[in-house]
C-alpha cells in the first residue's frame, strides 16, 4: 500500500510556483494569441472574397488536423535542420498552441458570427452602418453571448493543452512536476498535485465563464 | 424636378435566371405617400431592398433627391462605392416586416447607436433624439425595455423611432405589419399615418387595404416585376382598370362584415382606435 507524502512538494514549492508561472504565461500567450488568430480567420472565412475563404479553411484544416504535439516537435526539432534556427522551448510552444488554438477558435467565432440572423445585418446597414461598424456594434456583441460555452470549452481546453510543451523540456507545471517526481521518487504526488493544480486554476475560470453567461442571458 | 424624392428609372432585378424586376419607372414627390400592393413573388419587396441597395439593383438608375446615385461607368453600368451607399442608407430609412430590432439594447439604445455613430452625436443629444422619436411612435414609456419585452407592435413601433432618428429624406416600409397580431396592427398604421400627417415622404408595401385607401396619395399595384396599374387610391382600388388588379382586390377581400358588404368594389376599412400598452 502507497504512502502518501506530500510533505516535499511543500518545501519545493517554489519550484512548483516556477511551473505554474510557466503554465499560466504559455496559457494567456496562446489565448490572447489565438483569440486574435481567431477574429482574422473568422473574418476570412466568412469573406466575400474566395481567396481569403480558401486562406482560411486551408488554415484551419492544417491546424486542427495535426496533433499539437506533433506541431511542438515540427517547431523544436525541424526548424532548426531546415533553418539553422534553433527556437528556445518557450517559443516554439508558444508559436504552436497560439496556430492551434487560433484554428480552433476561428470555426468557434465563425459559427458565432454566421449564427446571427441575416435581418440584424439588414437592419444595421438600413441605419447606415458599413460591415465594421455593423460587425463592432450589433454581430460581434451577440455573437459574443452565443459562442460564450463554446469559447469557455476551448480556453479549458487551450489551457490544459499547454502540458505538451513539458515534452520539449519547457518548464510549466508538468514538466517540473516531472523533475521533482524523478528526483524524489514520488511520482503518484506530483501528478496529483499537477491535476489539483489544473482544476484550481481552471474551476474558477469556468465559474467566471458560467457568471457571464448568466448576467448575459438576462437580455434578448 | 426639385421636390421628386425619388425617380427610378427602368430598373432591373436578376436572381440567377429569375427576372424579378422587369422595368420599373416610379417617382415619389416630397410629403407623398406611396402604397405597393400586389401578390407575393410580385417583387415589391426586392423593389424596396433595391431602393435600399440591400439588393443590387441591376440596370438602371435610381435618383435621390435630384442626384443620380452611384457612379456611371463608360460602359454605362453603374457602380455603387460602399461609402455611397451607407450615406445612401443614412438618407433612406427602413422598417422592416420582422423589425430587426437590435436585441442586445434597450429601445432607446437602438434609436440612438445611428446618431451617435454616424452623425456625431453625444450621448446626451443622442437621447434626446431618441426621446423625441419614441414620444413621436407613442411608445417613450418603453425607452428602458429590451425589444424581447416589448409586443410585436411595440417593437415595430421602435423600429420606426430608430428609423425617423438619423432624419432621413424618405422612409420605406416593407410589409412592416404583416408579422404582427391582427391587435397589434392599428397601432403601427396609426403611427405611419401620424408620420404622413407630419410630412414625411414614405413609399410603402402592404396588404392593408383599408391604410392604402385612407393614407396613400397614390397607389402601384406591381405584377410579375413591373407596375401594373398605378393611381389614386379611389381608382385603383375602388376602380380598377385591369383584370389582374381585380382579381387581385376581389382574393383580398373576399370576406367581409356586413357593414362593408354594400360597398362594392371594396371600400374603407376603419382603423382600430390607439390603444396604449
Amino acid at each position: 500500500m502507497h504512502e502518501w507524502d506530500f510533505a516535499f512538494l511543500i518545501d519545493q514549492r517554489h519550484f512548483i510556483l516556477q511551473g505554474l508561472l510557466g503554465t499560466l504565461r504559455l496559457a494567456v500567450v496562446s489565448l490572447v494569441a489565438g483569440t486574435v488568430i481567431g477574429l482574422v480567420g473568422a473574418t476570412a472565412r466568412l469573406s466575400g472574397s474566395a481567396i481569403l475563404r480558401a486562406v482560411g479553411t486551408g488554415y484551419v484544416e492544417f491546424f486542427r488536423n495535426i496533433p499539437v504535439l506533433v506541431q511542438i516537435f515540427w517547431l523544436y526539432f525541424s526548424i532548426p535542420i531546415l533553418t539553422g534556427v534553433q527556437p528556445n522551448a518557450y517559443a516554439a510552444a508558444a508559436i504552436a498552441t497560439s496556430l492551434y488554438a487560433g484554428a480552433y477558435l476561428t470555426e468557434v467565432f465563425r459559427s458565432g458570427i454566421a449564427s446571427i440572423e441575416k435581418g440584424q445585418w439588414d437592419g444595421a446597414r438600413a441605419v447606415g452602418f458599413g460591415h465594421g461598424m455593423t460587425m463592432r456594434y450589433v454581430v460581434l456583441p451577440q455573437a459574443f453571448r452565443r459562442v460564450l460555452p463554446a469559447f469557455t470549452n476551448q480556453v479549458l481546453e487551450i489551457v490544459k493543452t499547454t502540458s505538451v510543451a513539458s515534452t520539449i523540456a519547457y518548464a510549466e507545471l508538468l514538466y517540473s512536476a516531472k523533475l521533482l517526481s524523478e528526483q524524489e521518487f514520488r511520482p503518484i504526488e506530483a501528478y496529483t498535485a499537477v491535476g489539483a493544480a489544473f482544476i484550481l486554476v481552471l474551476l474558477p475560470t469556468s465559474a467566471i465563464a458560467g457568471m457571464m453567461e448568466r448576467r448575459l442571458a438576462r437580455h434578448g | 424636378m426639385a421636390d421628386e424624392v425619388l425617380r427610378v428609372e427602368g430598373l432591373h432585378k436578376h436572381y440567377g435566371p429569375l427576372h424579378v424586376l422587369r422595368g420599373i419607372d416610379l417617382t415619389v414627390r416630397r410629403g407623398e405617400a406611396v402604397v405597393i400592393l400586389g401578390a407575393s413573388g410580385s417583387g415589391k419587396s426586392t423593389l424596396l431592398r433595391c431602393l435600399n441597395f440591400l439588393e443590387m439593383p441591376g440596370a438602371g438608375r435610381i435618383h435621390l433627391e435630384g442626384r443620380l446615385v452611384g457612379r456611371e461607368a463608360r460602359d454605362g453600368r453603374i457602380r455603387y462605392p460602399n461609402r455611397e451607399l451607407s450615406a445612401l442608407r443614412m438618407r433612406v430609412g427602413m422598417v422592416f416586416q420582422q423589425f430587426n430590432l437590435f436585441p442586445h439594447m434597450t429601445a432607446e439604445r437602438n434609436v440612438m447607436i445611428g446618431p451617435m455613430k454616424l452623425r456625431g452625436l453625444s450621448e446626451a443629444e443622442a437621447r434626446r433624439v431618441a426621446a423625441a422619436n419614441l414620444e413621436k411612435v407613442g411608445i417613450l414609456e418603453k425607452a428602458r425595455s429590451y425589444p424581447a419585452q416589448l409586443s410585436g407592435g411595440q417593437q415595430q413601433r421602435v423600429a420606426i423611432a430608430r428609423a425617423l432618428a438619423m432624419e432621413p429624406s424618405m422612409m420605406l416600409f416593407d410589409e412592416v405589419t404583416s408579422a404582427l397580431d391582427p391587435e397589434l396592427v392599428g397601432e403601427v398604421l396609426l403611427a405611419m399615418r401620424q408620420l404622413r400627417e407630419d410630412g414625411m415622404t414614405m413609399l410603402i408595401v402592404t396588404h392593408e387595404l383599408g391604410f392604402a385607401y385612407n393614407v396613400a396619395d397614390r397607389v402601384v399595384f406591381m405584377e410579375h416585376g413591373v407596375i401594373h396599374e398605378e393611381g389614386t387610391p379611389q381608382q385603383v382600388l375602388l376602380n380598377p382598370q385591369r383584370p389582374r388588379t381585380r382579381d387581385f382586390l376581389r382574393s383580398h377581400t373576399l370576406f367581409r362584415l356586413p357593414e362593408q358588404m354594400h360597398d362594392d368594389p371594396p371600400g374603407p376599412f376603419a382603423l382600430t382606435t390607439r390603444e396604449q400598452g
